[in-house]
């Protein structure tokens, strides 16, 4: 079974972002960039079927610009097989992006997908649900356990009231949480390797989609600031301010 | 311009967050259509009659959504969403996982999480984990969007009666099967809907330590919340995380304690209207969203501030 994966390059999760001083977007030109967490969850995973024989190849895909090269090579020193760029300089919305995915699981016909949950840029979680929409196979959203057999993958499911397990026939369409596993670093000798397996660029034009966005962002503010506030000494101090003063508590 | 609202349920009672994704219909239009699909969930249909603003509700009752998968809702959605401009759902785990697969199949571009309504075509929603809000506006000729229910009051419930209409679409798929769950039991108020939250961190140490915030929500009438890090060291069930990628809460009070303040958890909690944090450590970034910050061991300030409650 081939597994993909699919990875975005975002701002690292540790910086902080700001919108651009005329309000049109958000400052990220010069912040550090990674592979999106959940995506790093989703190539430890498939390194682990893979190492666990479940799987025979993973091949990692990324939509964008020719950036995304560092995290494609990022994720095959982490032990994917080979990586696909879907290559665009436009930014593309979900929708374009599953319906890109879908267009290279067309080619490749792997037994899973794997996908983030959510991308820490734009919080949209949508891209493994409209895929999974798209290829008409089953989805199994934010997984925290895999276990995959000849013909289903049962998962378990970080939901709001718990977890909940379904099982899916495969081929299926996976996206992680991040209870799923922790991801491994890439040691300096597999950065090295990585360097030579081979990276394939398609032409999203080649792909024949409508990547035209349907949904424009006008407008990028900052949230609103709260107001700096004491520091009490005392939890009886604590406890009479939010009686009365904030008035919380009876 | 009609809107179809998604009910979250367990086939017996209706999921508060449907209230305010209502709230967010009612300033789309003035017909506002809610979605039950179950089985043997007359019971909720009926609640959802109640709900002011409602203008019909339609059942889908079938054991073929018992679980409300998202292959069997997702081809039921497409069904009958040429009748409406607007398809909303909650944004929580059901919602997200329901409505951009609908959405792809009506090939529409969705809008998770928006926060405001600004009018029939323009949205607020945060991006960067809340460190920016966008506006985002679309011409779509369907909009599918999904509502934080933080952002919107829950609808209120009517005297009147919607009527019930009940359909017999019922859509079955071999793709996906339920085969169990674990669903977290808490005579304590629901996370998401408690007007006092509680919240522990790694400071808390271990699972045990736990009851020390536990009975002070008791006592409070609070909800528990927990960090990121408090869950993967599995102090406590994943239910309870607070944050960009769990549960967004804004209660009149939330009491962060031993949690540090890092940007994915402030995303879940800070527009809380009072925060409370206690933290041995008075450089942690939590304090600078804090209206009343007290630097403590959390092992000895827990116990004196049970006692004075
Ligand atoms: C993609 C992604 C998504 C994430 N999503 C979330 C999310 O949704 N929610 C979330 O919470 N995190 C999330 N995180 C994790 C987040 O980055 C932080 O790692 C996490 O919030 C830290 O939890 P903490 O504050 O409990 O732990 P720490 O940062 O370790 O802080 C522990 C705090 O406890 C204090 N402390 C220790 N002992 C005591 C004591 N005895 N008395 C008083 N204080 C004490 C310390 O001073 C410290 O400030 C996410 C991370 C990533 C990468
Ligand atoms: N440009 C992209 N290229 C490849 N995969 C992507 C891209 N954007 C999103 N994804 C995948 O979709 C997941 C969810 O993203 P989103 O729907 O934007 O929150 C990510 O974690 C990735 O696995």
């Amino acid at each position: 079974m081939k597994i993909l994966v699919a990875i975005k390059r975002v701002v690292d999760y540790n910086v902080k972002v700001r919108p651009t001083s005329d309000g049109k977007g958000v400052d990220i030109a010069n912040a550090k960039k990674s592979i999106n967490p959940f995506c790093e969850i989703a190539v430890e995973e498939a390194v682990r079927l893979k190492e666990a024989k479940q799987a025979d190849e993973v091949i990692v895909v990324s939509v964008g610009a020719d950036a995304v090269q560092e995290q494609l090579r990022t994720a095959m020193a982490l032990g994917a097989d080979r990586a696909i760029q879907v290559k665009t300089d436009a930014e593309l919305e979900p929708l374009a992006i599953a319906k890109a995915l879908a267009a290279i699981v067309e080619q490749e016909q792997p037994g899973l997908v794997i996908l983030g949950k959510q991308s820490i840029d734009g919080d949209n979680n949508q891209t493994g649900q409209m895929l999974a929409a798209l290829t008409n196979r089953p989805q199994g959203t934010f997984a925290s356990e895999l276990v995959v057999n000849d013909n289903d993958v049962q998962v378990t499911r970080e939901v709001d009231g718990g977890l909940q397990t379904l099982s899916l026939s495969l081929p299926a369409i996976i996206t992680t949480d991040l209870r799923l596993n922790e991801p491994r670093y890439a040691s300096l000798p597999n950065i090295m390797k990585a360097k030579r397996k081979p990276l394939a660029v398609t032409e999203l034009s080649e792909l024949g989609i409508d990547a035209e966005p349907k949904v424009v962002i006008t407008a990028v503010e900052a949230p609103a600031q709260r107001k700096a506030g004491i520091k009490v000494e005392s939890v009886a101090e604590l406890v009479d301010k939010l009686k009365n003063e904030a008035k919380v508590i009876a | 311009m009609s809107v179809l609202v998604i009910a979250e349920h367990d086939n017996k009672s209706l999921k508060g967050a449907t209230l305010n994704t209502i709230t967010a219909a009612t300033q789309l239009s003035e017909q506002v259509d809610v979605l039950v699909a179950g089985t043997q969930c007359a019971d909720v249909a009926a609640a959802v009659a109640k709900v002011a603003g409602v203008s019909n509700v339609l059942v889908f009752d079938s054991p073929a959504y018992e679980h409300q998968l998202a292959e069997s809702l997702a081809p039921l959605l497409k069904e009958i969403a040429s009748d409406y401009k607007y398809v909303l759902a909650p944004a929580t785990t059901f919602g997200k996982n329901l409505l951009p697969r609908a959405a792809a199949l009506l090939d529409c571009q969705p809008i998770s999480d928006i926060i405001e309504v600004v009018d029939g075509t323009t949205f607020k929603r945060p991006i960067y984990a809340g460190n920016a809000i966008a506006t985002v506006t679309s011409q779509q000729s369907k909009l599918l969007l999904t509502v934080r229910s933080t952002a919107f009051d829950p609808a209120p419930s009517q005297d009147s009666s919607a009527p019930i209409q009940n359909q017999d679409i019922a859509i079955t798929n071999e793709l996906s099967h339920f085969v169990g769950e674990q669903v977290a039991e808490s005579d304590r108020p629901e996370l998401t809907a408690a007007n006092i939250v509680i919240s522990g961190g790694r400071g808390m140490q271990n699972g045990d330590n736990f009851s020390l915030l536990y009975g002070i929500a008791d006592k409070l009438g609070a909800a528990v919340g927990a960090s990121r890090a408090a869950v993967d060291s599995g102090f406590v069930p994943n239910d309870m995380q607070v944050g960009q990628t769990g549960k967004i809460v804004a209660p009149d009070l939330y009491i962060a304690v031993g949690i540090s303040g890092a940007i994915q958890h402030l995303a879940g909690m800070k527009d809380s209207k009072v925060i409370v944090a206690i933290n041995k450590d008075e450089d942690a970034p939590i304090f600078q969203v804090a209206d009343y910050g007290l630097v403590a061991d959390l092992f000895t300030a827990l116990p004196e501030l049970n006692e004075l409650l």
